[in-house]
């Protein structure tokens, strides 16, 4: 057979091209398949009755009414699918002390939080349900609720009073302990001695990750196997979950994540819903769809951050820094999450951020209170770390008395110093600081706006202008299996991939990964598509259900293209190595005289070619085909990373804020982020300005709030303040390019960093327009109420020594495994 | 976000909607545009056994002259006000006001007649109305009745219109020559006004000859602002004598304290606000 | 039950409803029209806009009685014999969507700001789409889009709007 492939052998490199996205066709014409547009015949549709109250027995349910009306073929309780439901589990007990209330999706006695489901209704139509769970009779016995994290530290109140305390662990790393750095303490005394020591108390609020598509089920319970459908993240380990805690047998489980309207960790989770429909259809061998009210996410889908952090910096005078110490009181709401408390400890490694000090340590201690679970919400532990340190940089640079600018470059990891390894252990492959901020300093006209912000102070202008600097890394492509299992948590980190090479040309790519609008579609196509020679129009990729993609870890942790894309590259190469010899024999040459590229095999030194396409239909014609080899191209590859990846960039605010009213608006925002080797820079942006705002909405918008019942009183979009266009602005972004080292396409994951890093710059712009009335911190949400607060507080008390610090400091020598809820001096707030 | 069932009439002229009011008592409910209605069903914090759409009622609809008033019908959109160049000429400060109600889909739907009977205080209809010193015309049984614009603001989500009765349209004086502006402060835009101030004023060579001020959302309905207008008329149309004049703003306000704002902070917002609207509508 | 007629994208369709039933669960339940999507209950996420009568509504705060003997386009009645409208066209083209829930309504929604104000400015843009929220693309390719469908020269590269192209100081 000879090639019939005419394409010219220097085609256009795919990966680095601004490609149109596949999955848009379907989305921006209304022909996609979220759960909710699923429906099978004979279905049934759920409602759920949820509790009112933070924390209650249950007396008793009276579900008599609610049967015999109209539509409703059943109602269970708890005790009704008591044998069945499940529990939704926890992959990451922090040690082996740690304490963790079970967690079943519908509780038989006692209710710890609002919003928990003790009751559902199934019937005909969503209507119906939704009338007769309102007749579900529910007989409370309240019981006190500990709904603050420092109250919770106090034990006064259990938020379950059988563990016998609200603590659920504590966890550590220490520099001098691990071998990688000083005595944190040490360098702490010393700087009290001769130094300069920045302590501060800062408030991660709690907040709501407010997907945009409401979660929704759908379980079909009838022929072999059990199929559900969910808006989920994560597939794979749902399925996992459910066959680990239910009693069905994971090869009897499909799952299948079909559309899914945005995660951003909101949807890595094994839900009670999720749960409770896949029991309710066991029940009644009936088809079963469950579709939440936006109201219902809100309280019930887990929410993200929620910590208070402790930290002192240590430093010379001229602003070296010599050491951290980071205390974290984390709120794990009610129930340890799937993964909960290490959310937290996520953060453990990026407190010291791109920095090189020589000492560092970092506590946690997680609690429990009568509040929504909380779990991973985009950045999930490192917007929290860097929040800290991007707000103590700013602070050191105050109390030095340069600019924040410089602060940062005196202490960063110089570009010839890569490969470094920090004080928290982690090695650093790559990156270049001094060029990503070097050149967001131009696009955003650094020097312009600290004249006009000068000018403004000197005027007097009840608008003043403030600049924000963010300079940030973060650990992306969780990760490394052996990392997991030293830190104890429940699964590996690896990613799957299989290719399969059709008889007619196109190429089936199937990926772990579960994409639920990052585009995986359109960016896997351009890596198959460059590693195979084929036309990207060519390449289909699959996921998102377990028996088209078997092996997965699914889409969190900007893990997607670093492992999952490391995957693809391994599956592709396999594929191009099995072809090899059947090229060979086609062409009558020998194996080792071939060369590939550009999809063709090539007899070296000739024009004498194949191209990868028809060798898949030989392949798969099997008439003539070499001895001993099997009649297929097609490739999986599961790959383990060696190490995490880590972009960086730099982040710079311009904040006007009026200061007759607290109000802010946002005036320029400029970032250069080194995320390595771009495969789509068009989905890259996209990547970025939705992270830009969703970590700008925590500085300024979004806040979870509880009343003292424990109610949820941002409970609906009414009050849970997300931004829309006419609050946002258009962003200036950029990038510099250092490859990772530690994979085949030099990427690093771009999925979290605009929300890492844009928090801290924003807050420290806004703090930073008001420094000189002798504020040095707003508590976020920066409200206009705040905001005003902190400037009329500030007029009253300023004395003419500037800048007044109006944060608590800390006891020199607390003990670090000290109950931090001891200290109850509050910051900002 | 299913409401409870419910019947549901539409008749096609006030007469009918008055008897099927009076049939119905105290369990019906009436859906001008249901931009505030329809979450409260879907949300099921009312059920009502009957609904009462007056969307059918074309004389309720649309604006027009008559001699010093401008009439508008009470189920005309807000988008059709918007439209309508009699409002923009003699009720810029309402024109305003409406322009910064909800998102333009609502404004699709949405009607002033609604939403005065609705009364949110943090609506943004009221205060301009009761500013302009509108009159109410509320239909029933015993026939029509006209409510000064003072009388008209009960409480809390509660007007002069009783039960049995429809708001059937607003007369609204004409303020011909006014300029006028609405200052609405909100944390993110698709919110409800934490407050907002309603400015009209008459500048005559450079001073202000006459000024009417409505409050959004401090107290439990709209609020005029008089001591302000008081210490407007006469004053320069300058910063600082305007700075000055709404000083007072916040006096005899009872504003809430919620998520969005304490009391004390709400107090502290009025007179700034009312100086940037009573600047706005002096310039323009 | 009532009976409604109601054109759903150029096609009468006539049914018994329950008044209590949304215009969106009608579009998406009886007539299938499974584009529209909920993204709430409370009217603020925008992302079951249609137009009735060619006005931008919040389909779910409407009845489907209120909508009998009018006519409603969704998401899915703006391509005309399969040529994409020039707004989805924009959508695509500036990479306005990520997961796409919140697109039908976004779109139908920029559509009417357009027939609104054929020229609008940025600042005119980003107000007409304050009753839709967008939890993926932080706007400013939506934006972008907007100011493509409306003929304007974007003010930066075509897909990525404001981005500056320059590789700086590529190390290691």
């Amino acid at each position: 057979m000879t090639t019939v492939d005419d394409r010219p052998a220097e085609q256009t490199a795919e990966i680095g091209r601004d490609r149109r996205r596949k999955e848009d066709q379907r989305l921006i014409t209304g022909r996609t398949k979220w759960t909710d547009n699923i429906t099978l015949n004979g279905m049934l549709h759920l409602a759920m009755v949820r509790s009112p109250l933070a924390h209650a027995k249950i007396a008793g349910i009276n579900t008599d009414e609610a049967r015999s009306a109209s539509g409703v073929i059943a109602v269970f309780t708890g005790a009704d699918i008591a044998d069945i439901q499940g529990v939704n589990i926890t992959a990451w007990p922090l040690s082996a002390e740690q304490k963790t209330p079970d967690h079943l999706p519908m509780p038989l006695e006692r209710v710890a939080h609002a919003g928990e489901i003790v009751a559902v209704v199934a019937a005909r139509s969503a209507a119906e349900a939704r009338d007769a769970a309102e007749l579900v009779d529910v007989e409370w016995e309240e019981l006190p609720a500990v709904l603050d994290l420092k109250e919770a530290a106090t034990d006064a109140v259990l938020a379950h009073p059988g563990l016998g305390t609200n603590k659920s662990a504590f966890w550590q790393l220490d520099s001098l302990e691990g071998g990688t750095g000083g005595d944190v303490d040490e360098a702490i005394s010393a700087a009290r001695a001769d130094g300069i020591v920045i302590e501060r108390e800062y408030r991660q609020q709690r907040l709501i990750p407010a997907f945009m598509e409401p979660r929704s089920t759908v379980v079909d319970p009838t022929g072999e196997q059990v199929t559900m459908w969910s808006a989920t993240q994560i597939p794979h380990v749902l399925r996992f979950c459910i066959a680990a805690t239910t009693g069905l047998p994971e090869s009897k489980i499909r799952v299948i994540a079909p559309d899914v309207g945005g995660g951003f960790g909101g949807k890595l989770q094994s839900t009670p819903e999720e749960f409770i429909t896949l029991a309710v259809a066991r029940k009644l061998g009936r088809p079963c769809k469950y579709t939440e009210t936006r109201s219902e996410t809100m309280v019930s889908g887990h929410h993200g951050r929620d910590q208070w952090q402790r930290l002192t910096l240590a430093a010379q005078k001229d602003g070296t820094v010599t050491g951290l110490k980071v205390e974290l009181m984390a709120d794990l709401g009610a129930y340890a999450a799937l993964v909960g408390g290490g959310v937290p400890v996520l953060g453990a490694w990026m407190f010291n951020s791109i920095y090189k000090f020589p000492a560092y340590r970092f506590n946690t201690t997680n609690y429990y209170t009568n509040k929504t679970w909380v779990d991973a919400y985009r950045g999930a532990g490192r917007p929290e770390a860097t929040y800290a340190i991007e707000r103590l940089m700013d602070e050191l640079a105050v109390e030095v008395g340069v600019d924040p600018l410089e602060i940062r470059e005196k202490n960063w990891i110089k570009h010839e110093e890569f490969p470094f390894t920090t004080v928290a252990g982690m090695t650093y492959d790559s990156g270049n600081y001094e060029a990503a901020t070097a050149r967001a300093r131009e696009l955003f006209g650094y020097d312009e706006l600290r004249a006009e912000q000068q000018q403004r102070r000197e005027s007097g202008d009840p608008v003043q202008l403030g600049i924000g600097v963010s300079t940030f890394t973060e650990m992306c492509g969780l990760a490394p299996s052996r990392i997991l299992g030293a830190l104890n948590y429940g699964a590996g980190g690896w990613e799957s991939a299989s290719i399969r090479m059709l008889a007619t040309g196109t190429v089936e790519v199937i990926t772990g990964a579960s994409a639920h609008g990052q585009g995986h579609e359109t960016a896997w196509s351009q890596i198959v598509a460059d590693r195979l020679g084929v036309p990207f129009e060519n390449v289909e990729v699959l996921h998102g259900d377990t028996q088209i993609a078997p092996k997965g870890m699914d889409s969190y942790g900007s893990r997607s293209l670093v492992v999952g894309g490391e995957a693809l590259v391994r599956a592709a190469d396999k594929v191009i190595e099995k072809a090899r010899p059947i090229a060979a024999h086609l062409l009558e040459a020998n194996v080792d005289d071939l060369d590939f590229a550009a999809g063709q095999f090539t007899v070296k030194g000739t024009d004498t070619r194949i191209g990868l396409t028809d060798v898949a239909l030989a392949t798969f014609a099997a008439h003539n085909l070499p001895d001993d080899v099997e009649p297929s191209l097609d490739a999986d590859a599961t790959y383990d990373p060696v190490n995490f990846s880590f972009p960086h960039g730099t982040h710079l605010c311009a904040m006007e804020v009026d200061t007759e009213t607290g109000a802010t608006k946002m005036r320029k925002y400029v970032c250069v982020d080194d995320i390595g080797v771009i495969v789509n820079p068009l989905i890259v942006e996209g990547q970025v300005h939705g992270g830009l705002v969703q970590g700008i909405a925590q500085a300024l918008w979004e806040g979870a709030e509880y009343d003292e019942q424990g109610t949820l009183v941002t409970g609906s979009f009414v009050d849970y303040t997300l931004p829309t266009a006419a609050d946002t602005i258009s962003f200036v972004t950029d990038h510099t390019t250092s490859p990772s080292t530690y994979n085949s396409l030099g990427t690093k994951g771009v999925g979290e960093a605009g929300t890492i890093a844009s928090t801290p710059a924003v807050v420290n712009a806004i703090v930073d327009a008001l420094r000189p009335m002798g504020i040095n911190d707003i508590a976020m949400p920066c409200t206009p109420e705040r905001v005003w607060t902190a400037i009329q507080t500030a007029g009253a008390t300023q004395d003419a020594d500037m800048p007044s610090d109006a944060q608590p400091h800390f006891d020199a020598d607390a003990p670090n495994q000290d109950d931090p809820g001891s200290t109850t001096e509050g910051a900002g707030q | 976000m299913i409401p409870a069932s419910f019947d549901y009439v539409a008749p096609t002229s006030v007469a009918e909607a008055l008897a099927a009011l009076a049939e119905a008592g105290d369990d019906a409910k009436v859906l001008a545009g249901g931009q505030s209605l329809l979450p409260i069903l879907r949300m099921r914090l009312n059920a009502p056994e009957k609904v009462i759409d007056l969307g059918r009622i074309e004389e309720l609809r649309g604006v027009r002259e008559d001699g010093e008033h401008i009439v508008i019908g009470a189920m005309t959109t807000y988008a059709d006000l918007l439209d309508s160049d009699l409002v923009r000429e003699h009720a810029a400060v309402l024109h305003a006001a409406v322009k910064e109600v909800a998102d333009p889909q609502i404004r699709h739907r949405g009607t002033v007649g609604g939403a005065l009977v609705h009364a949110d205080p943090a609506g943004d209809v009221g205060a301009p109305a009761l500013a302009l010193d509108t009159e109410f015309v509320i239909a029933g049984s015993g026939g029509e009745r006209s409510v000064p614009a003072g009388e008209f603001f009960h409480d809390l989500f509660e007007t002069a219109v009783g039960e049995g009765e429809l708001l059937t349209s607003i007369r609204v004086p004409k303020h011909t020559g006014w300029g006028g502006h609405y200052e609405k402060f909100v944390r993110v835009a698709h919110q409800w006004s934490i407050v907002a101030v309603a400015a009209a004023v008459r500048v005559e060579g450079g001073t202000i000859a006459e000024a009417a001020i409505g409050l959004t959302n401090m107290g439990s309905t709209p609020l005029r602002a008089l001591a302000v207008e008081a210490a407007l008329v006469g004053a320069e149309a300058t910063d600082e004598a305007i700075r000055t004049a709404c000083a007072a703003a916040a006096e005899g306000t009872n504003p809430p304290s919620d998520l969005n704002g304490s009391a004390d902070y709400r107090r502290a917002l009025a007179p700034v606000l009312t100086r940037r609207a009573v600047l706005a509508a002096a310039g323009g | 039950m009532t009976r409604i007629t109601v054109t759903v994208d150029g096609t009468s369709y006539s049914d018994e409803v329950e008044p209590r039933m949304l215009l969106v669960h009608y579009l998406r339940e009886v007539v299938g029209k499974t584009g529209t999507v909920i993204g709430c209950d409370t009217s603020n996420c925008g992302a079951c806009t249609v137009h009735l009568d060619g006005r931008s509504v919040k389909s779910c705060n409407v009845l489907a009685v209120q909508a009998d003997g009018h006519e409603v386009t969704t998401i899915e009645g703006l391509a005309v014999d399969g040529e994409l409208h020039p707004m989805q066209k924009a959508f695509h083209e500036c990479h306005a969507l990520q997961c796409g829930y919140c697109t039908p309504g976004m779109i139908m929604q920029a559509i009417d700001v357009l027939n609104e104000n054929p020229n609008p400015s940025e600042e005119e843009i980003r107000v007409g789409l304050e009753g839709n929220l967008c939890r993926c693309t932080g706007y400013h390719n939506i934006v972008r889009a907007v100011q493509m469908a409306a003929g304007q020269e974007p003010p930066g590269d075509a897909g990525a709007g404001a981005t500056a192209d320059a590789t700086a100081g590529a190390a290691s």
